[in-house]
């Protein structure tokens, strides 16, 4: 027992004593619910990054630095973000951090990257995170505003201006909520329901029945979590046709695939990654998509999805910027907000000192579940 | 509330409750012979649905839920034989550390094999979308296959207290474990067997409910709590009582959720485990005095 203990400890010891790496490397930090609720966020996201450093160190780095990716799993908690940020900023030192995943995540490091003057970029989707801008805090997933104003554009077109609203009770929910309150009347929609539930709920049939009181003609439901496939096969087994709508946080096929049949007809807005295949020819982000998924898909033999497309995104955004001026904080920072017009997962990104988004409407196509496939939504 | 709405809430209700239930009464069975609570119930659940989906690739579906119910067994049992059996007489706060201990372990163990995503059983009957109608309310075909599992589960268990010697044995062994070892009753095998017990009725309903909840390596955790609650409030060791409280438990958060947001849902679950434990720290449905004689 004794020995055990001490063979315990002197492992314990050994671990931390990994020599320093060059001085040349490139350090970059990742928040990312790789477990948890967010799984389906973060596990496609952390082993695009994986793949991309490998990709990248290869080749001799990024301008002959060595890319060091340091991935934190922080299974989507906003407590195990913050005290992760601290670590990676005080302790690893590193250049920039990738992540969080989650909205909320984000919310609770916004502050901490901004005031040590690190690159955060987040892989997360509400409008608050650059809006008001911080100076370091850049993100790369298409802004949940411009999401619910596609939405809104699509139930305008077939005359529903009735809605119920499902969100659940994460920063992801509680912004989309929040833009949806705020765009509905512009588009003379009624919200004749608002429910929120549970992260980790794994029934809602009960709050699908208020629905059957509510007359709504539409469902738009808000979340990131496996409660929106749920939530779609309850609505369904009431015999509930109306149509439903949910966020681009629907956007990893294991949610379809986990509602099954019920998740035919399901409307979406998201990135082009997921369509590739349907895009013309002279679309110029065609041959970036159909690259990162092919590489992705042959690596892990798994679905690519949007979300390992954010990531994707925020790494070359920051390769690029380094590429161009070397491993400098400010100058790489004042760079990545003067991108202009590069091609990657999400769409066509064009940044400037109060927009730390880039994407505008366009980096949104309109799907639908057919046949347990992701298409487009035909217009 | 019209009629087909308010069974449309009962019916969801009872679906929860069920589940509740079974994970009580694998508390019960093992509180009854051990007098520990074995946090790790929640694992069971979450293990018997995760094999049933794994192994549901390579046989028929029936073989598959039977097979991933004896491996869960199994583990039950190594798990007593591993870290309980050697204990003699533990403290309870050293069995609570043990059990949670056991109950990481699963779950990380169940994370390393099959990964951090969703998995589920194809429905038994029907698909994602067919339903029953009902008096106007619309019910899921495998809300009929866990009602129907969870009655079996009470049944058998019934039967096997109070028609077979080895049902006797455990319930002598449950009352006083010293006369029962002197009376020859195999009292550690007995305990044994509980734990295999509990474990094999938790994988049952782990896999009879992952059509309607799904199940990931992290679904143990919360079924244990709710399944802890309504352990407590039907009082210890009384699986009736077990089953009364957990139907109780589900049709009050059902309907909790047609008056209030839906996020107030376990607010409402554990005013009521509070509630309870002020009033009636023995229990719902268990006599005070029977509980003061028990030491946790």
């Amino acid at each position: 027992m004794r020995l055990a203990v001490l063979a315990l400890v002197a492992v314990a010891l050994a671990a931390p004593a990994t020599p320093a790496g060059a001085a040349e490397e490139l350090k970059i930090g990742a928040l990312l619910s790789v477990t948890g609720p967010a799984a389906f966020l973060g596990a496609p996201e952390a082993r695009t990054l994986e793949m991309l450093t490998e990709q990248v160190n290869a080749r001799g780095g990024i301008a002959g630095h060595k890319v060091k990716l340091i991935v934190k799993d922080t299974g989507a908690s906003p407590e195990k973000a913050v005290s992760f940020a601290r670590q990676l900023i005080d302790e690893e030192k590193v250049f920039a951090i990738i992540g969080p995943s989650t909205s909320g995540e984000t919310m609770a490091v916004k502050g901490i990257a901004e005031e040590a003057k690190t690159l955060l970029i987040s892989l997360a989707a509400a409008e608050v995170i650059v809006n008001p801008v911080a100076s370091h805090v850049f993100k790369t997933a298409q802004k949940d505003s411009h999401a619910a104003a596609l939405i809104f554009q699509d139930m305008k077109k077939r005359g529903i201006t009735r809605i119920a609203v499902f969100s659940s009770n994460t920063g992801f929910g509680k912004a989309g909520k929040e833009q949806i309150a705020k765009l509905a009347p512009e588009y003379g929609i009624q919200i004749v329901l608002d429910e929120v539930y549970d992260k980790a709920a794994t029934d809602l049939s009960a709050e699908a029945t208020k629905l059957k009181g509510a007359n709504a003609q539409a469902v738009l439901n808000w979340s990131i979590e496996p409660a929106q496939s749920i939530l779609v096969k309850n609505i369904r087994q009431l015999g509930l046709t109306i149509p439903i709508y949910q966020s681009h946080g629907f956007g990893n096929l294991a949610y379809a695939k986990a509602a099954g049949s019920a998740a035919e007809g399901v409307i979406f807005p998201l990135g082009r990654l997921a369509v590739a295949d349907a895009l013309p020819a002279g679309n110029p982000q065609k041959p970036v998509l159909v690259a990162y998924r092919d590489a992705y898909q042959k690596r892990y033999g798994e679905e690519v999805s949007g979300f390992g497309g954010y990531a994707w995104d925020a790494f070359q955004l920051l390769a690029a910027a380094v590429e161009k001026v070397g491993l400098d904080r400010a100058k790489v920072r004042a760079a990545l907000e003067n991108t202009q017009g590069f091609v990657g997962q999400s769409g066509v990104f064009r940044f400037s000192a109060a927009d730390h988004n880039g994407l505008g409407l366009d980096s949104f196509e309109m799907l639908t579940v057919k046949d347990g496939k992701f298409v487009p939504l035909a217009k | 509330m019209t009629l087909d709405l308010a069974l449309q809430y009962l019916v969801a209700g009872l679906t929860y409750g069920a589940i509740y239930a079974v994970v009580a009464i694998g508390f019960n069975i093992v509180y009854s012979a051990t007098g520990i609570i074995n946090f790790a119930q929640g694992e069971f659940v979450m293990l018997g649905g995760m094999l049933a989906v794994q192994l549901s690739r390579s046989m028929p579906l029936p073989a598959a839920v039977a097979l991933s119910v004896a491996i869960t067994a199994a583990v039950g049992a190594v798990v007593e034989v591993a870290f309980i059996r050697w204990l003699g007489k533990p403290t309870v706060l050293r069995m609570v550390v043990i059990t949670i201990g056991v109950s990481i372990l699963l779950r990380e163990g169940a994370l390393f094999l099959w990964g951090e995503g969703v998995r589920s059983l194809p429905y038994f009957t029907g698909d994602e979308v067919s339903s029953v109608g009902i008096l106007g309310a619309r019910i899921s075909p495998q809300v009929f296959w866990v009602l129907g599992t969870v009655a079996l589960i009470v049944a058998v268990l019934e039967w096997f207290y109070r028609r077979t010697l080895l049902g006797w044995e455990m319930q002598a062994c449950a009352a006083n474990k010293d006369a029962a070892a002197l009376c020859g009753v195999p009292v550690r095998r007995l305990v044994t067997l509980s734990f295999a017990m509990a474990a094999a009725i938790g994988a049952l309903a782990g896999a009879v409910v992952s059509p309607i909840t799904y199940t990931s390596y992290a679904a143990g955790g919360p079924l244990a709590i709710k399944g802890f609650t309504v352990a407590i409030l039907g009082g210890l060791g009384n699986s009736g009582g077990a089953v009364a409280a957990g139907l109780a438990l589900g049709v009050v958060e059902s309907f909790a959720v047609s008056v209030l947001p839906a996020a107030y849902k376990d607010v409402v679950t554990l005013s009521l485990l509070l509630a309870v434990l002020v009033v009636r720290p023995s229990g719902l449905f268990a006599s005070g005095e029977a509980a003061r004689l028990k030491e946790f």
